[in-house]
């Protein structure tokens, strides 16, 4: 049996290749807080209490094209449904944790430590694997800081001009290419971002979240419809 | 936005975000996701940043242009084809920036 602090460097140790994908993502959820106008105090301050890239770099362009803020909330909750998914697919292995180291473990759950963790545990399981979640989260947390703020200093050196927020979209694609695992995933994504050009005329910026759902709906749709054909290919 | 009100919208999201984090390591062994949840959940991202992406990319303007001089839509399909290729954030960043300077100088 393994002691709690072993497998907590275990956990941290095998995050590190990850990192090198991390530094740049959260220098740019920096830089671009400060190219749609916030103040370093405020960008920091949205990486230590969001920590979620993805959602806050949603909400920063949404943010420079002047939506309602009902909205940019929205948006960056349904982004952020996902972690639902880590969040079941993790809380048998903490249990017995207590709610003290629960809860902060929770907020630093990203989509880089469940990466690592679930990739670890599919081959084995080490004997405290909430502290092995635990290391990796932990590592990947004070990382995602320090390039925050690396990048939010940076930002303060970029002129306007240089059509910076363009890397709003790029990044989304990377994310999303990312994602598209199979055909419903990739109809998914079709019919959504197809639907939120249709949309786009709708008031207060309405037609992304209609869109995101448009874009579900098919891919469950589109995976019903081949799990049948398979069933029936089956018989 | 005032700064009171933009460190409340911040709260706001991130008190939301926890709440999903929390969600089932908290519920464990009290409530079951259901299946049809988990299945929908699976099509969050793509769906999502598509409808995130494709508007930025043929509205550069606040207005519908699908024509070669939109230069954001051409910068962008070289892109996506990096996006493709790498899944990389930062080699998509690289290449879909210098086409879109590129594309600017001419």
């Amino acid at each position: 049996m393994k002691k709690t602090y072993q497998d907590f460097i275990a956990g941290a140790r095998d995050s590190i290749p990850i990192l090198l994908g991390v530094v740049p993502f959260a220098t740019i959820c920096g830089v671009a807080a400060i190219s749609v106008g916030l103040t370093p105090f405020e960008s920091i301050g949205m990486n230590m209490i969001v920590f979620a890239g993805a959602s806050q770099l949603a909400v920063l362009q949404l943010m420079g094209a002047g939506s309602p803020w009902l909205i940019m909330v929205l948006t960056a909750w349904v982004i952020n449904v996902r972690f639902t998914m880590y969040s079941a697919a993790l809380a048998p292995y903490l249990q017995k944790e207590p709610l003290f180291r629960k809860a902060p473990f929770a907020y630093m759950l990203s989509d880089q430590a469940f990466g690592v963790t679930m990739s670890r545990f599919s081959n084995q399981v080490p004997s405290n694997p909430a502290w092995y979640f635990y290391g990796s989260a932990a590592i990947i947390w004070a990382t995602w800081i320090a390039s925050a703020t690396v990048g939010t200093l940076l930002g303060t050196l970029i002129p306007e001009s240089w059509g910076l927020d363009f890397a709003f979209p790029l990044s989304f694609m990377a994310l999303m290419f990312a994602a598209l695992k199979d055909r419903p995933a990739v109809l998914a994504a079709l019919v959504g971002g197809l639907s939120a050009i249709l949309a786009k005329g709708l008031p207060y910026n309405l037609g992304l979240v209609l869109a995101a759902f448009l874009g579900i709906g098919a891919g469950v749709l589109a995976e019903n419809i081949s799990s049948e054909k398979a069933r029936g290919t089956a018989q | 936005m005032n700064s009171f009100s933009i460190w409340l919208f911040f709260i706001i999201i991130a008190v939301g975000t926890f709440a999903l984090r929390f969600s089932f390591i908290y519920l464990f062994g009290k409530v079951d996701m259901p299946n049809w949840l988990r299945r929908a959940l699976r099509f969050v991202p793509a769906s999502v940043l598509a409808a995130l992406v494709f508007p930025a990319l043929t509205y550069p303007n606040g207005a519908l242009d699908l024509s070669l001089g939109n230069i954001r839509l051409l910068a962008g399909i070289g892109g996506a084809l990096v996006a493709w290729k790498t899944k990389n954030v930062l080699w998509t960043i690289a290449v879909g920036m210098i086409l879109l300077w590129v594309l600017q100088a001419f």
